[in-house]
């Protein structure tokens, strides 16, 4: 079978899969009717998401073919466009359509002449890119997020407590594109060591085979190493960014609940069994600490997917979010649908599958 | 007074050997408004093999006591003065790494709430197998389990409920199982901080059965804490009773209960209910215990005391003993000797009119 984005989305979803029906078919029966029922919702909750935007998008003034032509284009030249791009037809009609088509796995073609192409194709090509940028994020933050509260819950009041603390405010208040510039002015002009925006020097983009469309994966295939170094090179500072703007809250949430913990009593009778201090605060409370944080991943995967916009849009990352950025103000209704669509089942999964592994770390939960 | 059955059972007891004797201990707490005395100069006893009951009410500093002997005063609590001398070896010298392995290995503590002490999201077996491997690293997982399994038998917590997590095992079993944790370990010394309070009175009474017969099965020494007098009639050889961070008397069971001398145990004997008593016959004792970031000049107690006398607000007066033997005699110690820190009890300089009763 071949590499493609297509087939490693195929066995993301398939593994996922598989864990939800290990979990209906060996969990009780709440744990599977829960399974069954948020599964479900995922569905409205799309509806309802696609709904909104479909509305909002045409409250927005303007259109695809108004946004794109230049000003006094003649009024005969608009509404032939309009009329090929069946912008003409009643608004009832065209939610239809739409919606037909979205059950039909069709997501349109793009309106934008440039790209003009199927949404399904752009997006293929688009959302590898943003994967590549969230995941080394999300493993960072959860690094570096959950050790340092644990350090700082850990040597709770001392200076270093303090510093955290304050870190963790400042990270979360910062906005995600100013601190992005300052990177960038900073890495790329003054000390002139990291490439400033893109996902790869434009040099080496037509020297490997784009498989995947995961960059890393791509030029690993190739045994490109100059491009996969590269392509490394350019995941820094946006990956920094995202990071930075996440990490505050997983900072403070895993601080307040370890500070918490290494109060409880059971915490306090394994240091009476002589359990040494290390293996209590790592090993006892730091696992009792992951049940919030656990829920908090789940809902964090939509403020990082809104902060991948960002930072795609000030690091000219060509990921979904870009795509999503630049679809909103070229008024391409098919390709801002397609993309809040996969942003929306990504959302709807990933929270299903954290409440989900919330239940397997504490077994006291029963759905 | 009859109120209490007390059936003391001496014959464990071995009067000669102290294993743990606490000597001018002293606990503060730092707070925000001042340095806080839990403790104050505390010296005590323990026979090997005997039931200790040590009473007072809440923030008497009784529960800081059983803390302090492990050396496990939370920040920004901390041990001042004193020695612990334990098996000849003064506790006090020992760094962090030798403390760990006299906790749980050497002197074991049993808390108060059952349903909080144990991990949640651990399951029994992997807390027994934990707290065995701490103490001996060179064995194995199945070998600490099976080591341990006729001992949980023993316990009535049966193979099946060692796979289990803590929130399916009963309040009563639960606290059975950090029995079991000390046993496991051959702890010579059980404190058992308030074990009892939150278990209903038919657990209770099985637990203190469990405790009484496996004191004597393992050869154990109990420090019981608590505030209940009921279960120490019930338990204890001997009894020590503590009042604001110092201990107010200490006798044996027997004498204490018929024959109290500290004016702070006799209100506390007569305000203990009873269902053969008219309930307007309940003693009240006037006041609350004092603030000990300013603790009373003198005897702690006399704010309260219906003996007060003008000695009392000058100077603190010496835990002496207090028996027929030799009245007056500052010494302390001795395992039958009745002892109280009181100045009805003792002479003193400058008194010139002492009011008895």
């Amino acid at each position: 079978m071949e590499l493609t984005f297509g087939t490693i989305c195929g066995g993301g979803l398939l593994i996922i899969g598989l864990f939800l029906l290990y979990a209906i078919l060996t969990g009780s029966r709440s744990l599977r009717n829960y399974v069954i029922t948020r599964l479900l919702l995922v569905v409205p909750m799309i509806w309802v998401l696609v709904t909104l935007v479909f509305v909002m998008m045409r409250i927005l003034p303007g259109d695809p073919i108004s946004t794109r032509l230049k000003p006094g284009t003649d009024q005969a030249t608009l509404e032939r466009l309009r009329e090929r791009a069946g912008l003409d037809r009643p608004i009832h009609e065209q939610y239809w359509d739409y919606l037909t088509d979205i059950v039909r796995g069709d997501l349109g073609v793009s309106n934008n002449v440039e790209l003009d192409r199927p949404v399904t194709e752009i997006i293929g090509r688009r959302f590898p890119a943003t994967i590549e940028l969230v995941i080394p994020s999300i493993i960072l933050m959860l690094l570096f997020g959950i050790s340092s509260g644990a350090l700082s819950a850990n040597r709770h009041k001392s200076t270093m407590d303090y510093a955290f603390r304050i870190t963790s405010v400042i990270a979360y208040a910062v906005p995600i594109f100013w601190l992005g510039l300052m990177l960038q002015i900073v890495f790329a002009r003054e000390f002139n060591i990291l490439p400033v925006a893109q996902r790869i020097n434009p040099g080496y983009v037509n020297e490997f085979e784009h498989r995947t469309n995961f960059y890393l994966i791509d030029t690993l295939l190739a045994g490109h190493w100059k491009a996969f170094g590269d392509v490394l090179k350019h995941l820094i500072l946006p990956t920094i960014t995202l990071t930075v703007a996440l990490v505050g809250v997983f900072i403070r949430l895993t601080r307040s609940n370890m500070v918490e913990i290494l109060q409880e009593d059971y915490v306090t009778a394994s240091r009476a069994r002589g359990v040494p201090e290390r293996k209590v605060v790592y090993f006892h409370a730091l696992r009792n600490s992951f049940i919030p944080i656990m829920t908090l991943i789940g809902l964090q995967v939509a403020v990082l997917l809104a902060g991948a916009v960002l930072t795609e849009t000030t690091f000219s990352w060509d990921g979904l979010g870009k795509l999503l950025r630049d679809g909103i103000a070229l008024r391409d209704y098919p390709v801002v649908q397609g993309a809040v669509v996969v942003f929306a089942i990504t959302v709807g999964v990933m929270s299903t599958l954290t409440d989900i592994l919330y239940a397997f770390i504490d077994p006291r939960i029963r759905f | 007074m009859s109120l209490f059955q007390v059936v003391p059972d001496h014959s464990q007891v071995n009067k000669q050997e102290i294993i743990l004797s606490i000597r001018d201990l002293s606990v503060e707490y730092q707070t925000r408004r001042g340095v806080l005395s839990a403790i104050d100069t505390l010296s005590l006893d323990l026979y090997k093999g005997e039931v200790l009951g040590l009473v007072g009410e809440s923030g008497s500093g009784k529960s800081t006591l059983g803390k302090a002997i492990m050396r496990m005063i939370p920040s920004p609590g901390r041990i001042t003065k004193g020695q612990l001398i334990f098996k000849n070896q003064d506790l006090m010298a020992y760094d962090e790494n030798q403390m760990r392995d006299v906790r749980g290995k050497q002197i074991s503590m049993i808390f108060q709430d059952p349903m909080t002490s144990l991990n949640p999201v651990q399951r029994i077996d992997n807390h027994i197998i934990e707290a065995i491997r701490v103490h001996e690293p060179n064995i194995s997982k199945d070998e600490a389990l099976s080591r341990s399994e006729s001992l949980m038998e023993r316990l009535g917590i049966g193979r099946r409920r060692l796979k289990e997590y803590p929130h399916q095992l009963s309040g009563g079993m639960r606290q059975r199982v950090m029995i079991g944790l000390a046993l496991a370990l051959k702890a010579n010394i059980i404190i058992a901080d308030e074990a009892t309070t939150s278990l209903d009175v038919i657990v209770e009474a099985q637990f203190l059965d469990l405790l009484r017969e496996l004191k004597d099965e393992f050869g154990l020494t109990i420090l019981l804490v608590t505030h209940n007098i009921g279960i120490v009639a019930e338990l204890a050889d001997r009894v020590a009773v503590m009042y604001a961070g110092r201990l107010a008397e200490v006798a044996n069971v027997d004498e204490l209960f018929h024959n109290p001398k500290h004016p702070y145990t006799q209100g506390l004997l007569r305000s203990v209910p009873n269902i053969a008593m008219d309930s307007q016959d309940l003693y009240r004792m006037d006041g609350t215990p004092p603030n000990l970031v300013m603790p009373p000049s003198g005897c702690r107690f006399h704010p309260r005391c219906p003996h007060v006398m003008d000695i009392c607000h000058q100077k603190q007066p010496w835990l002496v003993r207090v028996d027929e033997i030799g009245e007056g005699d500052e010494q302390v110690g001795g395992y039958d000797k009745h002892l109280a820190s009181c100045w009805l009890h003792q002479e003193y300089q400058g008194a010139t009119q002492a009011r008895r009763y």
